[in-house]
């Protein structure tokens, strides 16, 4: 299994909004060198990255998107009939994050809402979730909302991840439509490698304690606590290679398309050289690859409807789409979708 | 591909490191261009060109460029 089909079902509008604050990579000087910073943005493509405030959480974030998609297109808040919230950054324990916007975005009270921890392949299994939704009788309109503020859970003194991720927030109305064609799903889970990025500490397997919070110095001359994401690069870039593009074949094997067929591949921006190398194995024409890793990191969950978003005017309609993505687990999956008629708003700076 | 034709690939990972540095004794984390970029190199290469997933650890617990050619083998 993992691997699923729809019918008529489709994205109607996606939003994203990312925090105004810019951080340049390259004038992250200090406990990075010059010649580290350069060699960073070499090897990943990171210019730039949004940074939220201490204020700031991942469904502010998302509520200012959700919000845009509500002003900006006929999409009304009545007619909502689920919410998901994908974020590893909820604003509380208890309760789940969706329950609140549920009432901040003034869905009403019949709206099914759920929360779900996924890192940076959440849109893809989000798609899934709400495409799910989607295809039971009485539903018909499915808010996705996938936000990110990683910057609150990362040492800015981690050799492997202090300059790669980037906070922001997307809202997706997944809807009901013959027009949306056929979509097809490929998603996996291999749990033997959850060590390879993993916060080890402040869960209920290691509770916070004066320990956990501790910074420390590792053996790579990086400074970051138990409660900060510690991230084995090698390991991901080495899964990754020799398992997605598997995964981008097997998928379009299940759907019987050639990979020509595709308009636009938009991968996680996870790091630019492993998106490359990605597309070189599947002989993707580069011409057809959308970033936007040099303006915004990796955002985990949020970087492909941020990179729709950001290469809008690369995006025509009725295009078909292949969404690519790796996280924490690992976790991954590959959709293949047409974009009909589909509102792509403007990325917004709050 | 015997071990002479895999420091060969290897070798081809770097840009500014003279070639007739790289034997299959080359301690390659002592090199100066070495770092996370060719780390990653290294591991597309690998995997390009025998289709084997060398990890993270296999990088770090080898030392000499053959070390690393004998876990291949292995695998």
């Amino acid at each position: 299994m993992g691997l699923v089909k729809f019918k008529g079902i489709g994205i109607k509008a996606i939003s994203v909004t990312v925090p105004k604050q810019k951080v340049v990579t390259s004038q992250q000087t200090g406990f990075f060198t010059e010649k580290q910073l350069t060699y960073f943005i070499d090897a990943t493509g990171v210019q730039e990255r949004r940074i939220a405030s201490k204020e700031m959480c991942a469904s502010d974030l998302c509520y200012d998107a959700a919000i845009n998609l509500f002003n900006k297109t006929s999409i009304n808040p009545n007619d909502i009939d689920a919410l998901i919230f994908i974020s590893q950054t909820p604003d509380y324990r208890v309760p789940g994050t969706s329950i609140i916007m549920q009432d901040r975005l003034k869905l009403p009270k019949a709206t099914i809402a759920f929360d779900v921890n996924m890192t940076c392949s959440g849109y893809i299994y989000g798609l899934l979730l709400a495409y799910s939704l989607t295809n039971i009788a009485n539903i018909k309109n499915v808010l996705l909302l996938v936000g990110e503020t990683l910057s609150k859970i990362t040492s800015p003194k981690d050799n492997s991840i202090g300059l790669l991720l980037g906070d922001a927030g997307s809202a997706t109305l997944i809807t009901k439509g013959e027009k949306y064609g056929d979509s097809f799903f490929s998603l996996n889970t291999d749990g033997s490698n959850s060590d390879a990025v993993i916060i080890p500490g402040g869960g209920f397997r290691n509770m916070s304690s004066a320990e956990t919070i501790e910074i420390k110095k590792h053996e790579d001359g990086s400074e970051r606590s138990d409660e900060q994401i510690r991230m084995d690069g090698m390991e991901v870039f080495s899964f990754a290679v020799s398992e997605m593009p598997k995964d981008v074949k097997r998928l379009l094997s299940f759907a019987e398309k050639d990979v020509t067929a595709i308009n636009k591949f938009v991968f996680h921006q996870a790091n630019k050289y492993m998106m490359n190398v990605i597309a070189k194995k599947l002989k993707v024409d580069t011409s057809k690859m959308l970033y936007s890793i040099e303006k915004y990191g990796n955002t985990s969950g949020v970087s492909i409807p941020l990179t729709m978003a950001d290469q809008k005017s690369l995006i025509d309609n009725n295009d078909i789409l292949l969404l690519n993505a790796i996280g924490a687990g690992f976790s991954w999956g590959t959709t293949y979708l047409k974009l009909v008629d589909c509102t792509i708003l403007e990325v917004n700076e709050l | 591909m015997d071990v002479n034709e895999f420091v060969k690939h290897f070798a081809e990972q770097f840009d500014e490191t003279p070639e007739e540095l790289f034997k299959p004794t080359t301690l390659f984390k002592e090199l100066e261009e070495w770092g996370s970029l060719t780390a990653l190199s290294i591991i597309a290469m690998v995997d390009e060109e025998l289709d084997i997933r060398i990890t993270g650890a296999d990088i770090r617990n080898s030392n000499s460029i053959e070390d690393l050619f004998l876990l291949t083998q292995a695998k």
